[in-house]
């Protein structure tokens, strides 16, 4: 038989263990264990459920019989004391002595207790052990019952926080103390601790961060903590959790090689400077480093029990330390690198305090490649995430995607679905893999993306794969030969350029027309208001005729909000406002208790009206000179301009003169998208004209004309159409472009996208619209001039009738409200309280 | 808050103990929906004109619990009549009240009879 001493029965040391007996030969060989702890491995991880009510035996990691069946000898509460490796044997304190041939270290490490007068004082803990756990937990009841309140827990890492949270769970105020200015410094970045901070201060854990403890206050036990400056923290319990120590005496002391900072040092077999003692998991300084995690500790275990038994796997250079977790409820991963500090990548982040969420992804220089990144408060794109970059796959042309995802109908996050491994999780919420879904097509048992939905449960839960899984629906329908076409919905087997066409041809006015001839079905919310749209381009009908098929905002001439109630936006052509109109607003917004807010569009937005109050607030806007700003269509918003050479020093021409000449034109008008547009007076560009559908910039001898751009998920610049044209000119090819457009673009497609799939590109569109090549442009502004000639303020039109009135009424038999919405304050104003 | 679903429960019609009036077929536009209020609860009543069908469900869309469903957009997936919320586009059975998108939650449903004019919905209190 050939002898292994495992010294060290903590989940590495037991991982070992059940490495070892599940491979062939193992029965040459009898291992035994050495434990100082009194009970079987357990869970470490899991510590702080043990708070919850978890047992010791649950947190157990094997049966009470395990070893015994397995033939292993476990020595529980024997500590091995020395190591004499010239002759292969072990003392331990009871003074046995043992043989072995290969000595395996896995003792672990100990809590790190940083050098602070009055640590020794009672009511001051470690956090890592059972009988630890055991200890706060009679400690923090008999202070309870003297009356005290506040404990504290000195670290801010990982094991901190849960700390923290079980501190709490004991019916304690929890403090957390943290040296570094931010939670989590190995995984997190500022952005993303403050983000965690604030979720967690919600939860009633107070965090104290850059603070330096000076000594701990008290005469035998611990009454507070002394910061820096004299500031006195009152707790009277204190848990330490700043960090672990390697258990390397026993190495030490048998002379093996060790590191400055603690550790024995092992080389890629997990051998130790003595070859036949190896050492896994938080004892062992591999790479310069100690790896405080699980992963890496069992994959050590298993490459010296194959070391043992003569095999070749040996540890991998780098070692991943990506993790994905919930801290105390929230969501929280690092992967790859997340820093980034030595200036070879681009980080990307995606910040929304309202609702928690941090999203950061670091891009190496070249844009190709994932290097690492952060989520915190949503960690859906983990998975993805963890596969493109470990995997080393190409990134979207936009990285941002890899976070936004997807957006009102534009392009897909990800061009390159098909490109995943079949193993990547597409869905995070189901764990749906890009081979399931595909494979669901292509062996026959889905046969369309609602078959897979039904099948595999994909998108069913946040929704966030669904571009996703529609493309990789898509592709694999594809690749069985099937004609994928670009169809609006299950209800036609048209696409809206077709549908535009057969309805202008046909002369149909409405949508049971419509289905009945050329559709199938009763329509739904994606085809309805398509053809409402429709209609609105080719006949002008305001969203007040076809009401029930217009979409949510349409059909109450307002944008719906979070809680069921609009907001209102009056037009601002070019973002100019008179004193008296504004003061108008402001006394509408007091009257009915609006948020108000400027938008990016130059105009002010009233949040929180209430759908029965919206005519009487139109009715004194309307007085008051105003009119609709379509803020809730699919049709133009505004058109931004600087301020122009009216008041500016540099402005070549009067840019806010052209915007509003421009925003009047074609306000109303219905088309496949928002459209927004922009003029600036010199190439300054202070309008940001180039970051819109159409943007209009002054330059020496007239005006440049720039189509296509966007801001919002897939910033693109706009595309020069014609260079130095007169304003005549400008308005000649909007009419044709915009026209051209409205024609032709898919549902919910901007212009960009509609430029990036239309055949030829920007030079196609010149030819079409500055050399006529299709002869349609005396037709495309005819069309033009005749939406521009019949346009109407449909507020005005809505007020004006008390049949279309009727609509704005929360109930139909009472004229009570809606006694469901709530708000909560928001600096000097309100917001709806949170879902 | 979640008790605001618990006001709401399918009735199925023979069950029906009170046919409460909640107005003229005229008050409710064609192939859409308008809300009524019958006691603490919001209703939500779908006049399905192009399939000759009248349809009454919780105006309180389960997803995120705002009451907003009669204010959706109706429509059918293959042969079922379903509303669409005008919040996120989940839709539901306007016959059963199940998901349609493959989610767990559901609408509770009322029947719903036109009696001379008048639409009357079934409650069993």
């Amino acid at each position: 038989m050939i002898k292994i001493i495992v010294v060290g029965n903590g989940m590495v040391g037991y991982k070992f263990c059940e490495k070892f007996i599940s491979k062939s030969g193992q029965e040459k060989y009898q291992i035994t264990v050495f434990g100082e702890e009194p009970r079987r491995a357990y869970d470490r991880v899991h510590l702080s459920e043990y708070f919850a009510g978890k047992t010791a035996e649950d947190l157990s990691m094997s049966t009470a019989t395990w070893y015994e069946e397995n033939n292993i000898i476990l020595n529980t509460s024997e500590l091995v004391t020395d190591i004499h490796k010239e002759n292969k044997t072990i003392t331990t304190h009871l003074e046995q002595t043992y043989s072995y041939d290969y000595l395996v270290l896995a003792t672990g490490s100990s809590a790190f207790v940083p050098p602070i007068e009055g640590v020794e004082k009672e009511g001051v803990f470690v956090y890592r052990t059972i009988e630890d756990l055991d200890a706060i937990m009679a400690h923090a009841k008999k202070i309870k019952q003297n009356g005290a309140t506040e404990a504290a827990v000195l670290g801010g890492g990982l094991l901190g926080l849960e700390a923290a949270k079980a501190v709490r769970d004991l019916g304690l105020n929890a403090h957390v103390v943290e040296f570094a200015p931010r939670l989590m410094p190995r995984q997190l970045d500022k952005g993303a601790s403050n983000m965690l901070r604030s979720k967690i201060e919600e939860l009633g854990i107070k965090i104290h961060l850059s603070k330096s403890t000076q000594y701990i206050d008290g005469d035998k036990a611990i009454t507070g903590m002394m910061f820096e400056e004299e500031e006195l923290l009152k707790v009277d319990m204190l848990v330490i959790s700043a960090g672990i120590k390697p258990r390397d005496e026993l190495g030490r002391g048998a002379g093996l090689e060790v590191g400055v900072r603690g550790g024995v040092v092992v080389n890629n077999k997990m051998q130790t400077s003595d070859p036949n003692i190896f050492a896994i998991g938080e004892v062992a300084l591999y790479n310069h480093m100690i790896y405080g995690l699980v992963a890496p500790g069992y994959e050590m275990a298993d490459v010296a029990a194959e070391q043992i038994m003569q095999g070749e796997k040996t540890m991998r250079e780098s070692i991943d330390m990506s993790t994905q977790l919930k801290l105390i409820g929230v969501e929280v991963a690092s992967f790859g690198d997340p820093f980034i500090e030595h200036q070879e990548g681009t980080p990307i982040v995606y910040e929304n305090k309202l609702n928690g969420i941090y999203k950061r992804i670091n891009i190496s220089k070249d844009g190709k490649a994932l290097l690492g990144g952060i989520l915190v408060g949503d960690s859906s794109d983990y998975n993805t995430l963890f596969q493109i970059y470990s995997n080393g796959m190409a990134i979207p042309k936009n990285p941002e995607d890899l976070i936004l995802g997807a957006r009102g109908g534009e392009s897909s996050s990800m061009g390159s679905a098909m490109d995943l491994p079949d193993t990547a999780v597409i869905c995070s919420c189901e764990n749906v893999t890009k081979g399931s879904i595909c494979c669901s097509i292509t062996d026959g048992t889905a046969e369309t993306f609602g078959d897979v939905v039904k099948l595999t449960k994909a998108t069913s839960g946040c929704g966030g794969c669904k571009p996703m899984v529609a493309d990789l629906v898509k592709d694999a329908q594809k690749s069985l030969g099937k004609e994928v076409k670009d169809v609006v919905c299950e209800h036609f087997a048209y696409s809206r350029q077709e549908l535009y066409d057969i309805i202008k041809i046909n002369k149909f006015t409405n949508h049971n027309e419509v289905l009945g001839t050329i559709g199938k079905g009763d329509g739904c919310e994606v085809c309805r208001p398509v053809l409402s749209s429709i209609f609105s381009s080719i006949y002008n009908d305001t969203a007040n005729k076809h009401v029930t098929s217009q979409d949510s905002n349409d059909r109450f001439l307002a944008n719906i909000q979070r809680n069921g109630t609009y907001s209102v936006v009056p037009r601002m052509a070019g973002g100019e406002v008179t004193a008296e109109k504004l003061i108008a607003i402001g006394e509408v917004a007091k009257e009915y208790n609006l948020y108000t807010k400027i938008t990016g569009a130059q105009r002010v937005d009233l949040f929180g009206a209430e759908l029965n109050d919206l005519p009487a607030i139109w009715k004194k806007l309307i007085d008051h000179g105003f009119e609709s700003g379509h803020a809730y269509g699919k049709s133009l918003r505004a058109v931004k301009s600087c301020v122009g050479n009216a008041w500016c020093r540099y402005g070549m021409d009067d840019s806010t003169t052209l915007a509003i000449e421009l925003e009047n034109r074609y306000r109303g008008i219905r088309s496949p998208h928002k459209l927004k547009g922009g003029v600036s007076a010199c190439i300054r560009e202070c309008a940001e004209a180039r970051g819109k559908d159409f943007g209009v910039i002054a330059v020496e001898g007239g005006w440049n004309l720039y189509i296509c751009g966007n801001g919002g998920a897939n910033p693109k610049h706009a595309v020069l159409l014609a260079e130095q044209i007169d304003k005549e000119t400008v308005f000649k090819y909007m009419d044709r472009f915009l026209m051209y457009y409205i024609r032709t673009a898919g549902p919910l497609v901007r212009t960009s996208t509609w430029l990036e799939k239309l055949e030829g590109g920007i030079d196609y569109l010149k030819n079409v619209i500055i050399n006529d090549s299709l002869g349609i442009n005396a037709t495309l502004e005819a069309e033009m001039q005749g939406l521009v000639d019949t346009f109407e303020c449909e507020w005005k039109q809505a007020i004006e009738d008390p049949e279309m009135m009727k609509r704005f009424k929360h109930f139909t038999n009472s004229d009570d409200r809606d006694d469901n919405i709530e708000y909560i304050p928001l600096r000097d104003q309100k917001m709806p309280k949170s879902w | 808050m979640e008790h605001v679903l618990d006001k709401y429960n399918s009735v199925a019609l023979n069950d029906v103990k009170v046919w409460f009036k909640a107005g003229k077929t005229s008050d409710f536009p064609a192939d859409g929906g308008n809300c009524i209020k019958y006691k603490d609860k919001q209703i939500a009543v779908i006049n399905f004109e192009r399939r000759g069908e009248w349809y009454a469900c919780q105006n309180v869309c389960p997803h995120k619990l705002e009451m907003v469903l009669s204010r959706g957009m109706i429509g059918s997936a293959e042969d079922t009549p379903k509303i669409a919320c005008p919040i996120h586009k989940k839709t539901f059975s306007l016959k059963d009240g199940s998901n349609l998108n493959g989610e767990d939650y559901k609408i509770a449903t009322y029947p719903v009879k036109i009696v001379e004019g008048e639409v009357l919905i079934g409650f069993i209190e």
